[in-house]
């Protein structure tokens, strides 16, 4: 029977499990039925979240950069999108770029909410920056959505993705937060399935009735069995957690070493990576390229990074994404000199990629 | 300000402390009563919450109750679908994303399939958007295609999610029932249900964006003939408007009828999305897997809200009904090919269930297709005295009743009528017969115990 329909809001032995696996973290005693919703990926459970609670009119705060959904979802619920972005802090000479160096600025994130805010968008690790959130700063996000009695969407679909001792924290564990967070996960993510389509969101049953809503009138079920083999998958996790033969364990160990590799590869044709705390993204500054090739071929208004990437793919084979899709077209202009690439990749790409760098370095030589 | 009051204060109060300034006594309302304010849903759910599948699927899980009632089959699908997916789940590259608007290899199937009954090339990317189920492409469809203050058609009865949806788009759903001739001396058909013209002339106007068709039908299971679907197209064209035809249950004709694509009637391709269902067509409701096929002007916006909504659909399951779909499209005309073995299958369970309904004083409309059943109850004149009390239509407590007294369930037809109509049709009950022979065995004993109780 796992070929037919399962229960509309989850397949019972998934919403059963991450019930009892995210309670721990959340801090929370989670009921399967009230506050569990399985969706089609991560992005299922954005969308039906937008659509439940966003309303004409409505204000999102979007922190930029930003998975580049969050804008056109807020917009299609006829939402205004907000932007704050995450400015890098000033470097020393010689030292790499961290993300944990790119902060809010609280007086600037304060001023962004109004009596129309609804809802706060927060990723964390952030996609395409790695960003990990500290205590402090998802402090400073909470106390102000209490203060605005605004709704937190919060994408935390890399939590397992986090190096250097960094530690995934969930902004719906600080006090006051639960009854009005909607935490979001991925099974893609989480096991390296993407193309499985499972996701959730957990949060207050005051909330995840409307994404109920939402969800019977959209898709309705999620499919059975990539919903079931999930469950088996995050059962199998509970009872190692903790211990070496985790995958939560030993995939950030994993990629960390990728991520290491990566950083090392770029250094040597110019290209200054920003270290990244989790996810499997890191930035790139490409500014010394912009100055010293500033015409590029392009369309008029097109931003620099994108120019570069396109003259990169065709001249160096080697592809990444332009950072300014990131951000809001009045920003765009002001980040357009980070390109973003992924590193969750086997060997044998990155091996390929060390080669593509290493013909570049020598193109550079006089 | 906001970084000395943080400091003067210690990290519990601080929030409580700042909302008080802020909130309360600016506002002049109390912080519970301006909490309740935000927190709540946007107005396009509004009243859109109530499902009769969660009420009565809570009802029927009993595992006494022989379960007639929600459309999933429990006979086994073919074995070959279930093989494609085992040997996909080991490939690598088939677990990560694939492409949105449908997986490749399935697209392509879709459109090989597909052709041999249009008489145009269908192209795979631009013609043809794989969803999450049927459903999908119904929301992906009344989303992207239909407008605040738009009018859409829909027939009475009609599989439930149609009104909802059209109201979540901000439209007005104007409704039309299907109405029955009488019959005499002859088995009452879905065939003599049918569609008065001149009332659905009426119903179309200039706000009239869409009709939704559902051949064939469920719950009723009629088969539209060639002149229904004419009347249908001539007024699409007439006024301009679209038609979201949704043929599920396309392969499900039983004998002397003939399944017919509106969308291939003249100025129908144009304005037609036409949405299939791996579920119904493979008895693989898990899968979750539906496709919408149409013209590209009218297709790209279903893709633009795949792309805000899910994105993409699951990769393994989309190869695995890709490689199905070859085994099946090399043999079409072959018995052994499923979309001629399943309804010659569910044929002989249809009429198993005409008989079966009859002897015990219920009267089943025959349907020419899909794998429903609908009976009038109301003959039986069951004691429904303990459920006097409910207002709800007649169907509604005759479920209830049947599911508790002679442990068999079913759907209350009513559930889908609107508000408007449900007395029309609170004499009517669903059966599902996608059955095995063993729950079809266990039906079959609870309605022989019934006769003789009544007799």
């Amino acid at each position: 029977m796992l070929n037919q329909y399962t229960k509309a809001f989850g397949y019972p032995p998934l919403t059963k499990i991450l019930a009892s696996f995210f309670g721990k973290f959340l801090g929370q005693e989670i009921d399967p039925l009230k506050n569990v919703l399985v969706t089609v990926g991560a992005y299922g459970a954005l969308f039906t979240a937008f659509q439940a609670l966003v309303d004409e009119g409505d204000e999102v705060i979007i922190i930029e950069p930003f998975f580049d959904c969050y804008e056109p979802m807020t917009l299609m619920a006829g939402g205004r999108p907000v932007f704050v972005s995450l400015k890098p802090c000033p470097t020393q000479d010689g030292e790499l770029d961290s993300s944990s160096n790119w902060q809010l600025d609280p007086t600037e994130l304060a001023s962004k909410f109004t009596s129309r805010t609804k809802a706060l968008i927060l990723n964390t690790p952030n996609n395409p920056l790695g960003k990990v959130f500290s205590r402090a700063e998802l402090e400073l996000v909470a106390s102000l959505c209490q203060q605005h009695d605004v709704v937190c969407i919060t994408d935390e679909v890399y939590q397992w993705l986090v190096y250097d001792g960094y530690q995934h924290i969930s902004i719906a564990s600080l006090p006051g937060m639960w009854e009005r967070t909607l935490t979001i996960g991925s099974a893609g993510k989480t096991f390296s399935v993407t193309g499985w389509k499972v996701g959730w969101v957990l949060g207050p049953d005051s909330l995840l009735k409307h994404l109920r809503t939402v969800h019977q009138n959209s898709v309705y079920h999620c499919p059975t069995q990539g919903q079931a083999a999930v469950a088996q998958s995050l059962e199998r996790e509970q009872m190692l957690f903790g211990q070496p033969s985790s995958y939560f364990a030993q995939l950030p160990q994993a990629i960390q070493h990728n991520r290491d590799h990566m950083i090392r590869s770029l250094q040597s044709v110019g290209l200054r990576p920003v270290i990244p705390q989790g996810s499997y993204f890191l930035i790139t500054d490409i500014s010394d390229f912009k100055s010293k090739m500033p015409d590029l071929p392009g369309a008029a208004d097109e931003p620099y990074d994108r120019r570069f990437v396109k003259w990169m793919i065709k001249n160096k084979g080697l592809v990444a994404i332009p950072v300014s899709v990131f951000y809001s077209v009045p920003h765009q202009k002001l980040f357009d000199h980070y390109i973003r690439f992924c590193f969750m990749k086997d060997e044998s790409t990155l091996q390929a990629m060390d080669q593509k760098l290493q013909m570049w370095k020598d193109e550079l030589r006089p | 300000m906001f970084l000395a009051l943080g400091r003067l204060c210690t990290r519990g109060s601080r929030a409580k402390f700042l909302k008080t300034i802020y909130a309360s006594e600016i506002l002049g309302l109390s912080t519970s009563a301006k909490m309740s304010l935000k927190l709540k849903n946007a107005k396009r759910i509004e009243g859109l919450d109530k499902n009769v599948w969660i009420e009565f699927t809570k009802l029927a899980a009993d595992p006494s109750v022989v379960n007639l009632g929600q459309g999933l089959p429990d006979i086994s699908p073919p074995n070959y679908v279930k093989e494609e997916l085992s040997k996909v789940a080991a490939i690598d590259s088939l677990n990560q994303y694939t492409r949105g608007f449908g997986h490749p290899s399935l697209v392509k199937a879709l459109s090989c399939l597909y052709e041999k009954f249009y008489q145009n090339r269908i192209d795979p990317d631009k013609e043809i958007l794989v969803t999450v189920g049927a459903y999908g492409s119904l929301f992906n469809a009344i989303q992207g295609l239909i407008d605040e203050g738009d009018e859409v058609i829909v027939i009475v009865p009609f599989y439930d999610c149609y009104e909802p949806m059209v109201r979540m788009a901000g439209a007005t759903p104007v409704f039309i029932p299907l109405r029955s001739k009488p019959v005499d001396g002859k088995k009452w058909s879905s065939s003599d249900w049918t569609l008065d013209p001149q009332e659905l002339a009426s119903k179309f106007n200039s706000k009239t964006k869409a009709i939704i068709l559902n051949t064939p039908h469920n719950p009723l299971g009629k088969v539209f003939t060639s002149s229904e679907l004419q009347v249908i197209a001539d007024l699409c064209i007439k006024y301009d408007a679209l038609c979201i035809s949704d043929e599920v249950y396309e392969w499900l004709v039983y004998t002397g009828n003939k399944h017919l694509k509106i969308a291939t009637f003249p100025g129908m391709w144009e304005r037609t999305v036409t949405i299939g269902s791996a579920g119904k067509t493979f008895s693989v409701t898990g899968w979750k897997l539906g496709w919408s096929i149409g013209p590209k002007h009218l297709i790209k916006h279903l893709q633009t809200v795949q792309q805000n909504s899910v994105y993409t659909c699951a990769t393994p399951l989309q190869e695995a009904l890709a490689q199905a779909f070859w085994i099946d499209i090399k043999r079409m005309d072959d018995p052994e090919c499923y979309f001629n073995s399943l309804p010659k299958e569910l044929e002989v369970k249809r009429d198993r269930m005409v008989r079966l309904l009859e002897s015990v004083g219920l009267t089943p409309i025959v349907p020419d297709g899909g794998y429903f059943i609908i009976a009038d109850v109301s003959l039986l004149d069951a004691d429904l005295s303990d459920m006097k009390d409910s207002s709800e239509p007649y169907d509604y407590k005759f479920v209830k009743w049947m599911t508790k007294n002679k442990k068999l369930s079913a759907i209350p037809v009513s559930a889908f009528c609107n508000a408007e109509t449900k007395s029309q049709f609170e004499k009517f009950v669903r059966f599902c017969f996608i059955k095995k022979d063993s729950t079809l065995d266990a039906a079959e004993a609870i309605i022989k115990a019934w006769k003789r109780q009544a007799s």
